[in-house]
């Protein structure tokens, strides 16, 4: 039994990353990594939300009819992200500005949606919980290395704090304004799933068909 | 007032494009753009429920909602109400409402279309763009007219960009790319080249 938790709760972060694997997830996922704060804020909304999603959807997955689940569980998620929201609001308000409209958005995230009708409609509650926990961890880790790499590159900061010296106040760090635009993230999780591959060679797509090597100029005689 | 909207539909296609600048609705951009015909089906699906859920958003966000809003009913204890809190849960609502009745009226008097759309539109439901449109609409203060333009921009931007990529993709089969990158990986690079394209816009005033 422990080692079936421990399966639930770190088999998402490489085996089946959400983001990286399932395609599920990304909309809000770059949008928020151009500094760290913002990106554990969301890590942090998205894993509370998923889990207990998870947990609610669960507890009364034998109730509901078929017929009407859909909107059963989007009003459960809907309802914990107006939770989630209006936290937000009263304790980091700023932090929220900055989120604007991707807090709301948590409710249309994928890996919620995904992982309640996938997971939590046939399993007990539990199991469910630790899956949501499992499957945040996933976006997270994904988040937390983009959010990383864009601040510290990008803006020479983490968190906010200077890191490396910038030219512009005498350092020596020429920052990457790139990497703090929209485009450098795609480029970055291109790259990152490029590395996780290359680690997990299961993963790998396969071609939909082979290219035919060039003919050598000995076998077209 | 007629450049007004013009300006705001230029900026809803091209300059804040949903899917390139926003990120939204990106799970069905990557998923659903492997062909050309698909891609399109998806497009136009986007393009009709957010033309018609972004206006009705915006009708229910000021009559039921905001403070004040409810005077009409002339119950002084409802007039005082502020309700955007649930804001969330009434935007989804009503997105999964529209897209139901759509596909009833569809299926009933337009076969054609509806099949041509087929399972794309009840995924349309979960598609981030349709929610983001209507959070925007709130966060921006968009008038009724104004949300109308805006829906019908946004959609086409969106239209336009996942078109865009399934061409590039179609092409993209008869290359040969790194085993890691094969599929997805070189998938978001595109998108990300893309979006560095569409930022060439950002200039773009009217």
């Amino acid at each position: 039994m422990a080692e079936k938790t421990k399966d639930i709760l770190f088999g998402p972060i490489f085996d089946n990353n959400p983001i990286a694997l399932q395609i599920l997830g990304i909309c809000s996922a770059l949008a928020v990594t151009s500094n760290l704060s913002t990106t554990v804020t969301m890590c942090i909304a998205l894993t509370a939300v998923t889990a207990f999603s998870n947990l609610f959807v669960s507890m009364i997955r034998n109730t509901i009819p078929s017929s009407i689940r859909m909107i059963v569980q989007m009003v459960i998620i809907a309802s914990l992200v107006i939770v989630v929201d209006q936290f937000l609001r009263a304790y980091a308000y700023s932090i929220s500005k900055q989120l604007s409209v991707f807090v709301g958005l948590i409710i249309t995230n994928c890996i919620v949606m995904g992982r309640v009708e996938a997971y939590a409609m046939k399993n007990p509650p539990l199991p469910s919980f630790m899956d949501g926990v499992g499957n945040g961890l996933g976006y997270s880790f994904i988040l937390l290395c983009l959010g990383f790499i864009r601040e510290l590159l990008g803006a020479g900061s983490l968190f906010g704090h200077q890191v490396l010296p910038k030219i512009a106040d005498g350092g020596w760090y020429n920052t990457n304004g790139l990497l703090l635009l929209p485009p450098s993230a795609f480029f970055l999780i291109g790259l990152l799933i490029w590395g996780i591959r290359t680690w997990k060679k299961d993963q790998v797509e396969e071609d939909t068909f082979k290219i035919k090597a060039n003919t050598r100029v000995s076998d077209a005689f | 007032m007629f450049e007004h909207y013009l300006s705001l539909f230029v900026r809803a296609v091209f300059v804040e494009n949903m899917a390139l600048a926003f990120f939204l609705g990106m799970c069905t951009f990557i998923a659903i753009s492997k062909k050309i015909q698909t891609a399109i089906g998806l497009g136009v699906a986007v393009i009709v429920v957010l033309t018609i859920t972004v206006p009705v958003n915006n009708l229910i966000l000021h009559n039921l909602l905001e403070p004040g809003a409810l005077a009409w009913t002339g119950v002084d204890a409802l007039a005082n109400l502020d309700l955007r809190f649930l804001g969330l849960l009434s935007y989804i609502g009503v997105i999964a409402a529209i897209v139901q009745i759509l596909e009833m009226t569809l299926d009933k008097y337009v076969p054609s279309l509806y099949n041509a759309l087929g399972i794309f539109l009840p995924l349309i439901t979960v598609n981030c763009a349709i929610m983001g449109a209507s959070l925007f609409m709130v966060e921006r203060d968009y008038t009724f007219g104004e949300s109308v333009v805006y829906g019908i921009g946004a959609g086409t931007g969106w239209a336009l960009a996942i078109t865009l990529l399934a061409g590039i993709r179609e092409k993209l089969k008869y290359s040969d790319v790194p085993d890691g990158l094969k599929g997805l990986g070189i998938t978001f690079i595109t998108v990300g080249l893309m979006s560095l394209g569409f930022m060439s816009f950002s200039g773009v005033q009217l």
